[in-house]
């Protein structure tokens, strides 16, 4: 559940250690408190040699902490602690308590948490910390903005793009979000975040079941898919939006994906045209031969277990067989590790009922 | 351009498991030189020293760790309010109240801590649309969901909880992908699937994931290189063998990975010289990619490694020991549905 993993310190960090620094233990203005040592228990689980400076800033925050104290000097020692280390959340709990009780500039709050998260754009807390502030503020209007040009330095940002989202819905800021994700689109194709974000801005607004966004949705992708066919995500939203519907029923999708076939090979252009065939045999359409469609998906899912796809041959094998079980008509195929065949796509509910 | 995102193992990087190299490194963590980093991480404590522990037990050297120091530790990161933070001296979180569970489950010693005040504490940080906050400032996150289920499961408590609502919350969070995000509408993303299927095992109804759906997403995270990522076009990371398998297994389709290839990869992200697994072959190592490559290799069918618990990361034999296991449900435990287990019978 922690996605951060220790990192080798950063060269700032070393010249921050290295520079002369005047520590709070010898500073008069803080000569009243004293500092509290790291208690790890009368035998500690390891021994620790801290740093001078992350002990002596640490220790004191300790003591501010055990005296409850609410003061500037406080407030003061949480951004040294912060950039000592911008994941201890106690601290950020602690600078939310100071900002509240010593009534400070929110603004001037802002400009930190962007200092902050422009150095360090994958930390939990300053997210976080960033919501709350903008809450407090209820003023969002500087988000989106910010937001961009996080995502200009790494696109896929995950604390960006839910930081973008609560903004959005939270200030029903929806305009202009389309056409940003079409540009984060042209500068890369297969950025899935982007396509996620589409989905939910088209969710959120006109929706899927208006008919005629639905076909400008469909031919965006396919266009995009031409540009780039190996892009599991625009076939992943390709699949998603049509699933209501159905693949097989959409009017001229199959004659254009084949198309698509003789310039441009992807696995993933056939797994959907095997997941549109499997779809023509479920709702038994009338518009395709049965036993013709289902040897088509057969072959097809051959191709990927045996050449196109091989690392995923069990997934194909378990497709191939639950299509022959379903709706082939010769004797049902096993396999010891498949699950029973599907009626849908849902697994069996195994689970005992409640005592 | 059809370039994947990728890592190339080199013939030269680790194919052989070297367990005792591993034991080593978690027994000597945190004494050596690596100090400065390991004071960085004190943020994370509790969870880092869960992650000691259950590695260590699942090669079957727990003895070498510290039983009665940890104790001691957890008892006093409890705070009044039920809830227990990652050190002394820290606030109180729903991830590390969960850690600290799960340690004591380990050493057979819950009741050392007040675990009415804790039950209390996680019951009060559910929300009206029956989401979880991880602690009073408000972050909601299907982490949470998940901590929160799998801390009352562990203490036989789930029925505090508006379950309905909160199954509701997480279903929520289900995308068109098949996938699950941190709240509705987030990204798929392997790490919150894990804490999604989790929840919906312990909660008894995985019924509800579209298996087929799901499973095809994250055998899709496979790379040419045998490893996983944990969203597409992304690189590898030896925690995603443990987000993505995990998943995998819960809902019974784990044979859709070529687990040969997979197991290269773990064993490549070893360090041959300080023991450890890194996030990716030749980074360094910590013991957080130490635990999941370990666990991961466990649910692939390592003979030298103890059965893991897919839903909680534990040895199973532990969770045995508690009684949660799979189709044995007292009540209040809720169900650990496994889907796997019926199927040879077919």
């Amino acid at each position: 559940m922690h996605s951060k993993r220790l990192k080798k310190i950063e060269p700032k960090q070393f010249y921050n250690l290295m520079c002369l620094f005047f520590y709070f233990r010898d500073r008069k203005e803080w000569a009243d408190l004293e500092p509290v040592p790291q208690d790890d228990g009368p035998n500690p689980v390891v021994k620790i040699a801290y740093s001078e400076k992350f002990t002596d800033v640490f220790d004191m925050f300790r003591a501010l902490l055990k005296n409850d104290e609410k003061s500037e000097r406080a407030f003061a020692l949480t951004a040294e602690a912060i950039e000592l280390n911008a994941a201890n959340y106690t601290v950020w709990h602690y600078r939310r308590v100071l900002l509240q009780a010593l009534d400070k500039d929110l603004r001037e709050e802002m400009k930190y948490i962007t200092a902050i998260i422009e150095d360090q754009p994958k930390n939990y807390q300053v997210w976080h910390h960033r919501r709350m502030v903008v809450e407090w503020l209820n003023d969002p209007s500087e988000e989106l903005q910010f937001v961009a040009e996080i995502l200009s330095q790494d696109a896929k940002n995950y604390h960006a793009w839910q930081h973008r989202q609560w903004v959005m819905q939270e200030y029903k800021l929806w305009d202009g979000e389309l056409e940003y994700v079409e540009e984060l689109l042209e500068e890369d194709v297969r950025n899935n975040s982007a396509w996620n974000q589409r989905h939910f801005v088209i969710s959120h607004t006109r929706g899927y079941s208006d008919s005629a966004i639905l076909e400008r949705e469909v031919q965006y992708t396919l266009k995009q898919i031409k540009k780039a066919p190996h892009n599991e995500s625009a076939w992943n939203y390709l699949n998603g939006i049509l699933q209501d519907g159905g693949l097989s029923s959409y009017p001229g999708l199959l004659e254009q994906v084949t198309e698509l076939q003789d310039t441009c090979s992807s696995p993933y252009l056939t797994a959907f045209l095997v997941d549109l065939y499997e779809d023509a045999l479920e709702t038994n359409s009338s518009s395709y031969d049965q036993q013709e469609t289902l040897n088509k998906a057969l072959e097809l899912c051959k191709l990927l277990a045996e050449e196109k796809d091989t690392i995923r041959r069990e997934y194909w094998n378990y497709v191939s067989r639950s299509l022959q079980n379903t709706y082939g008509s010769g004797d049902p195929v096993a396999s010891s590790s498949d699950p029973p065949p599907p009626s849908s796509s849902q697994q069996p509910d195994t689970e005992p009922s409640d005592p | 351009g059809t370039q994947v995102k990728d890592v190339v193992i080199k013939p030269e990087a680790p194919n052989t498991l070297l367990l005792d190299k591993h034991a080593d490194y978690i027994a000597a963590y945190g004494s050596k030189k690596d100090d400065y980093e390991y004071t960085l991480s004190e943020y994370l404590r509790m969870s880092g020293i869960y992650w000691g522990l259950t590695v260590m037990d699942l090669m079957g050297q727990l003895s070498r760790m510290n039983r009665e120091e940890i104790i001691e530790f957890i008892k006093s990161c409890q705070h009044d309010c039920g809830g227990i933070s990652a050190s002394t001296g820290h606030d109180p979180h729903l991830l590390y109240t969960l850690s600290a569970v799960q340690i004591l489950s380990l050493y057979d010693s819950i009741n050392v801590i007040d675990v009415d005040k804790v039950v209390d504490y996680v019951k009060g940080l559910q929300q009206e649309d029956g989401s979880f906050a991880g602690d009073k400032w408000g972050e909601i996150d299907t982490r949470f969901s998940f901590c929160a289920v799998a801390t009352l499961a562990l203490l036989g408590k789930l029925d505090v909880i508006n379950m309905d609502k909160a199954v509701g919350f997480v279903l929520s969070c289900m995308n068109f992908d098949g996938g699950f995000g941190c709240r509705p509408g987030s990204e798929s993303h392997a790490g919150q699937i894990y804490c999604c299927t989790g929840f919906l095992s312990i909660t008894g109804q995985l019924h509800q994931v579209n298996a087929d759906l799901l499973g095809w997403w994250l055998c899709e995270r496979q790379l040419p290189s045998g490893g996983l990522n944990g969203r597409p076009e992304k690189l590898p990371d030896v925690c995603y063998s443990w987000w993505v398998l995990a998943s995998l297994k819960i809902i019974g389709r784990i044979h859709w990975i070529d687990k040969a290839k997979l197991r290269s990869f773990i064993l490549a992200c070893q360090d041959e010289e300080t023991g450890g697994f890194a996030d990716r072959p030749g980074d360094m190592v910590d013991p957080f990619h130490t635990l999941f490559g370990v666990a991961g290799l466990s649910l692939l069918g390592d003979e030298q490694i103890k059965p893991v618990n897919p839903v909680f990361c534990m040895p199973e034999d532990v969770l045995q020991r508690i009684g949660l296991q799979p189709d044995f449900q007292p009540s209040n435990r809720g169900k650990l549905s496994s889907s796997t287990n019926d199927w040879h019978t077919v």
